[in-house]
């Protein structure tokens, strides 16, 4: 995991080297051979949550051509209500197909940060909005992002912010090609009135992603 | 529609929950008829076959419930088409009255149910293996189920091909024990080329009308009554019949009768088996699982390998009727066998029962919070037991 010369003044929590880490030169968060990574999206029913699980799924296995289950956890309400998506992807077989310890989670909520947050991994990654976090919590680095508030500006509705993460995920973290996930995005949306929207979103992450990677590097 | 990619060799790859995987396989095995009533965690199949049977000139209808569902399909049947429907729970006890009709007449169906927590209306979108004896004891009177699981998307796919097959090869209805967390996990999907399915034909008459008795017992005890509109008059009933299908109070055609429905199923019942094993060779601790457990299973006989435990595992991908044979065969070293399911413990009866003369130790490990079984779970039990 990367951990060394980061920090994220957005919380303001971390600076040097993590405690009890040792020094390590990896850039990539999700390695070329990995035993097991976990990640977990999560949020409220309505947001998307299920559907950022599924399109990132289907760019890493089907684009990036990795091994990958996922699986999804949500109430009987049709909006609201505690939603995840869990992917875990790996070089073997998959048993368990849901997180144990995330390596990585997307926070979209104030109740989805403080539920999944102190299960991250140490050495893992925590990506949220930043209106889901009051307070800071767990062992790994939370990565404030503004993904609800741009979706607001810059596309006049909230409904984009996962596509904005998506985006955000693949130029920030490297877990999945910036190619794979637009593939995903298009295919997806073809067709529809939707697709210009959701692929400027994507762009918006991107660019969002970028600038996050020179700021808080990894 | 998701992203299309293909294997080297050429076949489709999808990234698709399993209940998508149930609607390929359903299209791949010849299904051209659908009718069912959307129900949590099985809605992702109606929609799936909605959206495809049209493409291949197949009828989807929307019931008015699940009664009215699979007496569609069974109707479909006897027209001759393969008919589908997919249900949960709730509905998999509303459709058994039927289950027993299609039984009973002989007419090919499919039956998917995608396990959620109960009873009532329970747990609509967490899992549970807990319809598994409803599956074989549903239905009420003297009845030999058919029913197949899965563990995997890919293995949706083909155990839903399997079950177009035996149904249409047994005229009888078949079952496949799908559950939420199998239904709604998203993995790679590698389709079959249309070449490499087999797919079982409806039988069809081949002696004059005059001479036709569609429930005749022939020796392999399977009839195939003819769909309708092909020139074959003849009755149709749930009221056991003789071989002419009309209803009988004969006492040598009432035994005849249910003894050629269940002895169809006892022959055939090694094709109708289907199971794999894993390090059973030497096993002194045999796991014994199918559906989500399988998989927590998995994990936890690779963990136990690793830890130098002769542990082995065999994971029943036909339920109904029971695989005894392989599960004597896998346990033939064993001391203890353990029982993983998610639910308070259905499957063990049949193990205890086909275990009933040896010395071995039958344990159960169950789960029934709505959340699958982990393998570090199954693990401490064997731990704890030995």
């Amino acid at each position: 995991m990367p951990r060394q010369g980061s920090q994220n003044s957005s919380t303001g929590r971390r600076t040097g080297t993590r405690p009890g880490g040792k020094k390590n030169k990896r850039t990539k968060l999700l390695p070329d051979r990995v035993e097991r990574f976990e990640i977990r999206i999560s949020g409220a029913g309505g947001q998307g949550i299920i559907s950022t699980g599924m399109l990132l799924g289907e760019a890493i296995a089907l684009g990036d051509g990795r091994n990958v289950s996922q699986s999804q956890a949500y109430g009987p309400e049709a909006r609201g209500g505690a939603t995840r998506a869990d992917l875990i992807i790996s070089d073997g077989d998959i048993f368990f197909p849901e997180c144990h310890e995330p390596d990585l989670l997307v926070a979209f909520t104030t109740e989805a940060y403080e539920k999944h947050a102190p299960s991250v991994k140490p050495d893992g990654l925590i990506i949220a909005d930043e209106s889901a976090v009051d307070i800071v919590m767990g062992n790994a680095r939370t990565v404030k992002v503004p993904f609800i508030k741009l979706a607001e500006k810059e596309f006049g509705h909230p409904i984009v912010a996962n596509i904005i993460a998506l985006g955000f995920l693949a130029t920030y973290t490297g877990i999945v090609s910036e190619k794979s996930i637009r593939e995903a995005v298009e295919d997806r949306f073809a067709g529809t009135k939707y697709l210009d929207m959701n692929l400027k979103a994507l762009e918006a992450g991107f660019k969002l992603g970028k600038e996050y990677a020179k700021k808080y590097p990894l | 529609m998701p992203l299309n990619r293909f294997t080297k060799d050429g076949h489709p790859i999808k990234f698709v929950q399993g209940n998508e995987a149930v609607v390929w396989g359903a299209i791949h095995a010849g299904c051209r008829f659908f009718a069912g009533y959307p129900i949590t965690p099985s809605t992702e199949i109606a929609e799936g076959m909605a959206r495809e049977l049209p493409k291949v000139g197949g009828v989807f209808i929307q019931m008015e419930d699940e009664i009215g569902s699979i007496a569609a399909i069974i109707g479909a049947s006897a027209a001759g088409a393969k008919a589908m429907t997919a249900t949960s729970g709730p509905g998999f006890s509303l459709m058994q009255e039927n289950i027993g009709y299609a039984y009973m007449t002989q007419l090919p169906i499919v039956i998917v149910d995608v396990q959620r927590g109960g009873p009532s209306t329970g747990l609509p979108t967490k899992l549970s293996q807990g319809d598994t004896m409803q599956a074989r004891w549903g239905t009420h009177g003297d009845y030999t189920a058919v029913a197949l699981a899965a563990s995997s998307v890919q293995e949706a796919y083909e155990a839903t091909i399997r079950a177009f097959n035996l149904a249409c090869k047994l005229s009888t209805p078949v079952i496949v024990l799908l559950d939420e967390l199998i239904g709604h996990m998203r993995e790679k999907l590698v389709l079959k080329k249309p070449e490499e399915i087999h797919e079982e034909p409806r039988s069809f008459p081949t002696v004059p009308p005059e001479w036709y008795l569609p429930y005749d017992i022939p020796s392999d005890f399977i009839a195939h009554p003819s769909p309708f509109g092909e020139g074959y008059r003849y009755s149709i009933t749930g009221l056991t019949h003789d071989r002419a299908g009309f209803p009988t109070s004969i006492s040598a055609e009432i035994t005849e009768r249910l003894e050629a429905l269940r002895e169809k199923i006892v022959v055939h019942k090694q094709e109708i088996w289907d199971w794999k094993e894993y390090y059973t060779g030497d096993a002194r601790i045999l796991i014994v699982a199918y559906g989500s457990a399988a998989r927590a299973a998995r994990g936890a006989v690779e963990h136990l390998r690793r830890k130098r435990f002769k542990a082995g595992f065999l994971e029943l991908k036909s339920i109904w009727p029971f695989p005894d044979g392989p599960l004597l065969s896998a346990a033939k070293h064993a001391k203890y066998v353990f029982v993983a399911e998610n639910c308070m413990g259905q499957l063990i009866h049949p193990v205890k029962e086909a275990l009933a003369g040896t010395h071995i130790r039958v344990v159960s490990v169950t789960r029934y919070d709505g959340h699958p079984l982990e393998p570090a779970q199954i693990v401490h039990a064997i731990k704890e037991e030995i």
